[in-house]
């Protein structure tokens, strides 16, 4: 079998463990009511998985722990979250951010 | 105006609504994408496979590090279960995106609702789901954002595969930091309670702490379970005492 051959079917087995998780609970809770607690739990779940996955990705970019000056991230989270919390647009705050990261590069 | 005039102005809303909305998302993942197409293009990956990956995968982080263990010709069995690991944490977002869809009277057709999970991602879930919170968009328009993002997904990847040597550094630019300061804005969208925000602060610490500790792949899960649970926890506890 040619590399590029064994390659796509590495990619279609990638796909199909990845479009498991992701369709089944939409078939499977779509459905029918759902039990009310655990229609509570899954309530948190939208701010807690995207807070969970935010912290890591600002406060360590390369991979461990950065909790220093020079960790761009972390400025610009700041005007980042301000902006989101006066506004509650979604625009402004990715602005912000941006602007901050770029304004820091050419600064520093 | 006719009923088919007040039609065609409402189809067009609809995608306006969509396209707005996937702003943020197309600009991030065309950068992302195309940081994706250098490496993938780097770890040897031909123009059909690594383009082939971001419309049938479509997943940010798995698909860069199956790149790299393609590149390093890694055994398939084991990209599997990296890349099921890795995105494992969309069983989550399915499952509470999954009782939103849920209109007794007109049920959403299978095939669409099959491909609103095909293009699930982290950020096609922080977009949806800050829109549910908000009382919720017409279905065509969630159809119609994850389209356009996943768009931007695949050109970037194969401008990232074709031109990655051509362009200079884009880190001036800050676009790196399109996507966190999108979900910072759209946790923000979603807050309804101090109880949420102590709940998102106590999952980003969790995951924090499990990811600094080496848990890297399961972190996101872990804390996410974790956090959702203590709420609902203190909720019963707090609703027997009064």
């Amino acid at each position: 079998m040619s590399q590029n051959l064994i390659d796509t079917l590495t990619i279609v087995g990638m796909m199909l463990v990845t479009v498991l998780p992701r369709v089944l609970p939409l078939w499977l809770l779509s459905q029918k009511p759902l039990p009310p607690l655990l229609a509570r739990w899954l309530s948190y779940v939208p701010v807690a998985v995207l807070s969970a996955m935010l912290f890591p990705a600002l406060l360590m970019p390369e991979g461990s722990l950065a909790l220093r000056a020079d960790n761009l991230y972390l400025w610009a989270a700041i005007p980042a979250i301000l902006a989101a919390w006066k506004t509650r647009n979604l625009f402004l705050p990715v602005l912000a951010g941006v602007a901050t990261i770029a304004l820091l590069r050419w600064v520093v | 105006m006719e009923e088919s005039e007040l039609a065609q102005v409402k189809q067009s809303n609809v995608w306006l609504q969509g396209i707005t909305r996937a702003l943020p998302v197309m600009l991030g993942y065309l950068t992302v994408g195309f940081a994706y197409g250098v490496l993938a293009q780097e770890a040897g990956l031909s123009l059909f496979n690594g383009v082939l990956m971001s419309v049938i995968v479509f997943a940010g982080s798995a698909q860069l590090i199956g790149a790299g263990m393609i590149g390093l010709s890694m055994p398939p069995l084991s990209i599997f279960a990296t890349t099921f690991i890795v995105n494992l944490r969309h069983l989550l977002m399915s499952a509470a995106i999954a009782p939103h869809l849920r209109e007794a009277d007109r049920p959403w057709p299978p095939a669409q609702l099959t491909l609103f999970g095909l293009q699930l991602t982290d950020e096609t879930f922080a977009l949806h789901s800050s829109s549910f919170a908000q009382g919720g968009l017409s279905r065509g328009s969630y159809l119609i954002s994850n389209a356009f993002s996943q768009a931007s997904w695949v050109v970037g990847s194969a401008l990232g595969m074709l031109a990655g040597s051509l362009l200079g550094d884009l880190r001036p630019l800050g676009l790196d930091f399109v996507l966190s300061a999108m979900f910072i804005a759209l946790i923000f969208m979603q807050l309804q309670s101090h109880r949420q925000l102590l709940i998102a602060l106590l999952a980003g610490v969790l995951s924090l702490t499990l990811a600094v500790g080496g848990l890297r792949q399961w972190n996101v899960i872990v804390a996410t379970v974790l956090a959702a649970t203590v709420a609902v926890v203190v909720e019963e506890t707090t609703c027997r005492r009064t």
